[in-house]
């Protein structure tokens, strides 16, 4: 974060040759203007969807689960699997906030501010579906420790669906302070700079006094070194609570010791994907391509090819595992998502998650940013669909033959589903309009790295 | 408290060679302001290292002790449950909610300690906010007293290369 002194041989983080007034401006300049008529379609097409989500969970609720198409032999499927798919997503951005700033990325400043909103509403939709699955979300605080009448009467802390209540709730609660302490110093410099009073009021009252005092700086620096290390270890943990749901239980398919690290690499190979989809048109759209640069964009794809080869690896350990266990009931399991009713499902994520990604070798691909797009959009789909064919594949044909049954999603979760990217966009959207969407401090701290001799500035 | 002469300065670079000046002249200094944290400001300054680390350290010990102390009397005293024939006290079940309880008391602690240590609060008034400290000036704040008059520091702020000198009270 702070001033360091790089070889002048170093790439520029930041095009344009700018000084720090000038990014002040830049990125303040979305909070002066009006939304773009872009703009106002995207947030109707948003609200709309969201709308949507509201109007069938509302149904839901009114009429209970029933209205989905879960039955006795498959139990959950699309609630779990876009639980799963949300949060999975989130994962990113608390990469790219916490880790990368601890292996002292620098070009991470450009994206980790929207990364991490990235992250908030992505856990936030997540949280939506185990609430509504529920069937009585008005009871939904029972899943927390607290004093009743009820006798001695506690949830069960051996359980990892209670496991993840607490991951959950942590990770989001965590997520959204770590956001909000990098915004302080921004918010200030906002206060300043932008004309509608109302706006001055708020971002200065939201700012805490902040004024760049370095006694202030000082411990700054360090909260936020301990935010990024929390944050890290608390990245992994989610996802590993996550998968536990899964693997402590018995359903062949989902009974492996691989799933801890196998969840958490395809949460960040899935978020990479969702940060490059939206950065690459939140750069076009917002005029940022000085900031979020091809290189950004290059480095993203690097990290989303490793991602997708740790999953292509876990894909074949777990096929390998299969075959080798001689368990009849583990090796049916695999066969049946190659080859049974659902293959294509099989065989449509083969190809998006590895398949796919392999074009990103290429260094004209990664710095082509419509072709990187296309990636990312296909990747989306396919860490969709591993989660449903992990999820459902696995439960609808197990041990006993006679309660072998298929699942078809109903139109009510097909519209809680479109609602949920309702909720994330106009979430999303309301956030580029209303806060700073680059760290303006981070990026000014960045800024005279590599371009003049030091003392030399303007 | 004597009144604040600070010197506005257009670089990180000059700023931090007038503060490790000052301070070697012996001048009190109030405090210096940037737009982002300045690498070596600290030393410049002769500031004590923050505190934070350890009280990280104490709200995750809390946090870790009451997850760990509640889930076990819940577990082994008030409401024991036979689960799959395992002991009472199955320690490594309690890990996980143990785990993200000390991130969750780490974290919020961190943050209302730096927020207290600092007195930041909605509403609160930033110092200096005018000078332009938040976007693109950096700004010397030094305090008049027995071993440098006001004459003094505005002649040493001006020999730093400051742009413009303003003498304010210090609770602006």
């Amino acid at each position: 974060m702070s001033e360091k002194h790089f070889s002048v041989l170093r790439v520029p983080l930041v095009d344009g040759d700018k000084d720090c007034r000038q990014v002040t401006r830049d990125i303040c300049a979305p909070l002066q203007v009006g939304p773009t008529r872009l703009w106002y379609i995207s947030f109707a097409a948003a609200v709309t969807a969201l709308l949507i989500g509201v109007t069938a969970v509302t149904d839901q609720i009114w009429t209970g689960i029933g209205t989905w198409g879960l039955n006795k032999t498959v139990g959950w499927s699309w609630d779990i699997t876009n639980f799963v798919f949300w949060v999975g997503i989130g994962h990113a951005g608390t990469l790219i906030s916490a880790i990368l700033f601890l292996f002292r990325q620098h070009w991470r400043t450009s994206i980790n501010r929207s990364a991490e909103a990235m992250t908030i509403f992505a856990v936030m939709c997540a949280g939506v579906f185990p609430v509504i699955h529920m069937g009585r979300p008005w009871l939904a605080y029972w899943v927390l420790p607290y004093p009743n009448p009820m006798g001695p009467l506690w949830v069960n802390f051996r359980s990892p669906l209670l496991w993840d209540v607490f991951a959950i709730s942590t990770y989001f609660t965590i997520s959204l302070t770590f956001w909000y302490v990098g915004l302080l110093p921004d918010l200030a410099t906002a206060a300043r700079e932008v004309a509608e009073p109302w706006r001055r009021r708020l971002y200065s009252w939201l700012s805490l006094g902040w004024d760049g005092s370095q006694r202030t700086w000082s411990h700054y620096e360090k909260l936020y070194l301990l935010l990024a290390g929390l944050a890290t270890p608390l990245v992994f943990s989610v996802h590993t609570i996550v998968s536990f749901d899964f693997a402590t239980s018995i359903v062949p398919g989902w009974h492996t010791t691989i799933f801890p690290p196998y969840f958490v690499c395809g949460a960040i190979f899935s978020g990479f994907a969702m940060v490059l989809s939206l950065m690459l048109i939140a750069r076009r759209v917002m005029n940022f391509e000085d900031y979020i640069t091809l290189r950004h964009i290059d480095a993203m794809c690097k990290i989303t090819l490793l991602t997708s080869l740790i999953v292509a690896l876990a894909y074949s350990t777990e096929l390998f595992t299969a075959w080798y266990s001689v368990n009849p009931y583990e090796r049916f399991a695999f066969l049946n998502r190659i080859e049974g009713p659902y293959h294509w499902f099989y065989l449509v994520m083969m190809t998006c998650n590895v398949a796919v990604p392999q074009a990103l070798w290429s260094k004209r691909v990664r710095t082509t940013p419509w072709v990187v797009f296309l990636i990312s959009i296909a990747i989306n789909i396919g860490m969709w669909l591993e989660r449903f064919v992990i999820i459902t594949v696995s439960l609808h044909r197990d041990f006993l033959p006679s309660s072998w049954t298929m699942y078809h999603p109903t139109y009510i979760e097909i519209a809680t589903f479109i609602g949920s990217f309702g909720l994330f966009f106009t979430c999303f959207l309301l956030f580029c309009r209303l806060l700073p969407m680059i760290a303006i401090s981070e990026i000014k701290g960045v800024l005279h790295h590599a371009r003049r001799a030091p003392g030399d500035e303007s | 408290m004597n009144r604040l002469w600070v010197g506005i300065f257009d670089s990180h670079e000059h700023l931090l060679r007038a503060t490790r000046l000052a301070r070697q002249r012996g001048l009190t200094i109030h405090d210096t302001y940037a737009p982002f944290p300045i690498h070596g400001m600290d030393e410049a300054m002769g500031l004590e290292p923050s505190p934070l680390g350890w009280l990280c350290f104490l709200f995750a010990m809390t946090g870790l002790t009451l997850a760990l102390s509640f889930q076990y009397w819940v577990s082994v005293f008030d409401w024991p449950m036979n689960i799959g024939g395992k002991s009472y006290n199955a320690s490594p079940a309690l890990l996980p909610i143990a785990f993200e309880f000390t991130v969750l008391c780490a974290g919020l602690g961190s943050v209302a300690a730096f927020l207290f240590l600092r007195r930041l609060s909605p509403g609160k008034k930033p110092a200096l906010g005018g000078l332009g400290a938040l976007d693109d000036r950096f700004l010397l704040a030094l305090q008049a007293g027995p071993e440098a008059s006001a004459e003094e520091l505005r002649r040493f702020l001006q020999t730093q290369g400051a742009l413009d000198i303003h003498e304010v009270a210090p609770d602006s």
